[in-house]
């Protein structure tokens, strides 16, 4: 019994990084820039925010480099509401990582919406006691993120858009070559980790475990309930959305159609009548026509 | 009753791994969203999420009633996180219009060891559980401020209470269905399959 008294307890644990991710499938998270907006997310039902200066649409529009927001505008929202609080890094800017954990944010995304601060490296995420998600267009992607310490990982697609296709190709991707995996034996495995360039071990895990070993979202492009749920049927746990919300013309409304049609993402009823009268989605832009410079997936490595 | 048919909530939250432990110790587990399907199941688990989110869903979807109605005639429920909120009587500071299920005659605080920074791992003696101690996994937990006469407390973590049972209903702070460790579902299991036996009767 004395035994119990004097084992301190652990904090920043895998298990609890990771099992924060899990206490947030079957949600959404959404996009916000000020605390009012923070309160109209909870209140629709979002499992955690997203604190950001500007919304990835924005960050387009404006152009120039894209950093961490600002101190006072992260507590602001952190004091508006009592869901789970996520910021952005840069990508490799572990020093906005070290501020972001220390303003006690509950998770971080080492983000390539914001302008990268290093082309080779992304930061040591195992260093941290605030568990990091990490974008990923692929399942090498992913794993060498997973590797690095994220708890948790959203397939990128093509933030600020409002344009699903993107986020699809990469989750398809993702999905596909675990499905691939899985039909591997052993001798193969090897080869593939060479091929996904990721450690052989976690090649081994996905092969067995036919997932992920974190939990997996999805992101970039979501503006409506049926974009939502299209995520989920294809085998997202949940949902970031981004800019669909609150460029949209009645943020309320589709804030909570969208936490609706995730939840009931199999039943086209329901996603039907989540999807009445939301007023205008966000324009969008087609991704056909995004010069390359200007698609945030191909940033990180 | 020899195989109960056991729900998860299935709204939000860490349902699979629910399941997963549910199956582990011999139980039917199927997920619950709609009224008759919470109709079909012989006790629920509320699993661990948001439970701001959870329990707007079931109010919106007409789960919420139901449910009070079922636990309140003695379905067996047991919520971890997220889901012991859902079955306290009353919450300390609720967000405006957050409802519970009730069951529990307990004050619950929520986030109350902290933020995830603060998110912990800790070893547990809970009552009822014999041999090794409980791998506790505290996120962004509750604790219970306190109890009423008919509640049982079965752990303490830094003098703050986290799991307590109050006849057909059993709720922890903490996550095991997040550590491979069974012993809490079994026990739950057992419960559900007492509570069928005595209707039988």
């Amino acid at each position: 019994m004395s035994t119990i008294e004097n084992q301190a307890p652990e904090t920043g644990t895998a298990r609890v990084k990771r099992g924060m991710a899990e206490q947030l499938k079957g949600g959404v998270i959404m996009d916000v820039v000020t605390p009012e907006q923070a309160k109209i997310a909870e209140d629709a039902g979002a499992v955690a925010v997203m604190a950001l200066e500007r919304v990835p649409a924005d960050i387009r529009k404006d152009g120039g480099v894209a950093r961490m927001s600002d101190p006072d505008m992260i507590e602001g929202i952190i004091d508006a509401v009592s869901i789970p609080v996520m910021a952005k890094s840069r990508i490799g800017h572990f020093v906005e990582a070290q501020v972001l954990q220390s303003l006690g944010v509950d998770y971080i995304d080492e983000s390539e919406v914001l302008t990268p601060a290093d082309e080779v490296n992304h930061s040591d995420k195992w260093s941290f006691t605030t568990p990091f998600v990490c974008g990923a267009t692929n399942l090498g992607e992913a794993l060498r993120r997973i590797a690095e310490g994220a708890a948790m990982i959203r397939s990128k697609g093509e933030a600020g858009t409002g344009n699903v296709v993107e986020a699809v190709r990469h989750l398809r991707q993702i999905k596909n070559e675990i499905a691939k995996l899985r039909g591997f034996d052993n001798h193969e495995l090897y080869a593939a980790a060479k091929e996904l360039r990721a450690p052989y071990e976690l090649v081994k895990e996905v092969a067995e475990l036919g997932k992920l070993p974190v939990v997996l979202f999805s992101a970039g492009g979501v503006a409506t309930p049926a974009d939502a749920a299209l995520m989920r049927q294809l085998g997202a746990e949940g949902v970031f959305v981004g800019s669909g919300i609150f460029k949209s013309g009645d943020p309320a409304k589709r804030a909570a159609a969208i936490v609706k049609a995730t939840t009931f993402y199999d039943d086209p009823k329901i996603i039907a009548d989540a999807s009445r009268n939301l007023g205008e989605a966000m324009v969008g832009i087609n991704c056909d026509t995004l010069p390359e410079t200007e698609r945030y997936a191909n940033r990180g490595w | 009753m020899n195989t109960p048919v056991i729900g998860v909530l299935a709204l939000q939250g860490d349902v699979r791994e629910h399941l997963i432990a549910l199956a582990a110790a011999d139980a039917v587990a199927r997920p619950v969203r709609r009224p008759e399907e919470l109709a079909e199941v012989d006790g629920l688990v509320l699993p661990g999420g948001e439970s701001t989110t959870i329990s707007k869903l079931a109010v919106l979807f007409g789960v919420m009633e139901p449910l009070r109605a079922r636990v309140r005639a003695g379905m067996p429920v047991y919520g971890t996180c997220a889901g012991m909120i859902m079955l306290a009587d009353k919450i300390l500071d609720p967000r405006s219009g957050q409802e519970t299920v009730g069951g529990i005659d307990m004050i619950v605080r929520r986030n109350a060891f902290g933020r995830q920074n603060e998110s912990f791992e800790a070893a547990l003696d809970v009552r009822g559980i014999p041999g090794d101690p409980v791998e506790g996994v505290f996120i962004r937990a509750p604790w219970v401020e306190s109890v009423g006469a008919a509640a049982e407390v079965l752990a303490e973590h830094d003098g703050h209470i986290v799991a307590v049972r109050q006849g057909n209903a059993l709720a922890t702070s903490f996550h095991p269905e997040l550590t491979g460790d069974h012993r809490v579902h079994a026990l739950f299991v057992d419960m559900v399959r007492a509570n069928g036996t005595a209707e039988s009767l």
